[in-house]
């Protein structure tokens, strides 16, 4: 399973990291709490949050996850998009709610840690 | 400054030297509540680690620990310094701020509690997790602080753990 297969998979727009498609997803973890995310996501992780702003970029990038699904038809700041696209990070938005997007990567086979 | 380490070009800006031959130090100053420059401290001492070649889950911890840092800082403190010493074996960071201060470390180590406040909070920081992390992630973990003039963390991680 990598991020492509999540992409083809659900109705998400690739906001940037079309690049990094191809990594590959290890589990999930959802969350708004960054340093929650920090502690307890894995490596690999694909990330579902309604956060929007710069700092998730930074996380992600940090704690190496495959992806992150803005979910619930937030929109992320520019900043965002430009910080994610600097470092490479593939950035997944969608109009479905958190809870919908988890259902649907688990029926994916993507599983928690 | 500038810095390279035996074809390894590493950050130039703010400050880097090189102590010996095997050790790559890296300095970066921090300022409170500049959330725009939030984690780029991190990521260039991630950047160095990767050049270097040290293992990715290692990078991994250290990255964590350095970033929990920062963000305290960021999120806490007026003004800090954040000090990346990079050894064959092991990175040593220390991070140290004028700020606040921690009046009860043991309850700060406690997941969950925090001094956060609410602006900082909707952003999803102040989880009450930085501290707990920056231990976990580290081999060594020293907490220092006096209310009213800063706090100093070191900690150190093993490259071979």
């Amino acid at each position: 399973m990598n991020v492509q297969d999540v992409v083809a998979s659900l109705p998400v727009a690739v906001a940037t990291g079309q690049q990094a498609l191809t990594n590959p997803v290890t589990g999930g973890y959802a969350s708004d709490l960054l340093s929650n995310v920090m502690g307890q996501a894995a490596a690999g992780n694909i990330w579902v949050t309604m956060q929007g702003h710069q700092n998730i970029a930074a996380v992600a990038s940090l704690a190496g996850l495959a992806a992150i699904i803005i979910a619930g038809d937030v929109e992320p700041a520019p900043e965002t998009l430009r910080k994610a696209d600097s470092e490479g990070i593939v950035l997944l938005t969608t109009t479905l709610p958190v809870f919908e997007v988890v259902g649907r990567l688990y029926q994916l086979g993507i599983r928690g840690v | 400054m500038f810095c390279t380490k035996k074809g390894y070009a590493v950050v130039r800006e703010r400050c880097c030297a090189m102590e010996d031959e095997q050790t790559i130090v890296l300095e970066f100053t921090l300022k409170g509540s500049d959330f725009n420059a939030a984690g780029e401290t991190s990521s260039k001492i991630k950047k160095v680690l990767q050049q270097i070649g040290v293992k990715s889950d290692i990078i991994r911890r250290i990255a964590i620990s350095s970033y929990e840092a920062e963000m305290n800082v960021i999120i806490h403190a007026y003004q800090g310094k954040v000090r990346a010493t990079i050894y064959p074996d092991r990175t040593e960071l220390v991070v140290e701020d004028e700020g606040p201060g921690i009046a009860d470390i043991g309850l700060a180590m406690q997941e969950g509690y925090s001094t956060a406040p609410d602006h900082v909070r909707e952003m999803g920081f102040g989880a009450g997790m930085g501290l707990p992390n920056m231990a976990r992630c580290s081999d060594k973990f020293d907490i220092q602080s006096a209310v009213e003039e800063g706090t100093k963390i070191t900690m150190t991680i093993f490259h071979n753990a």
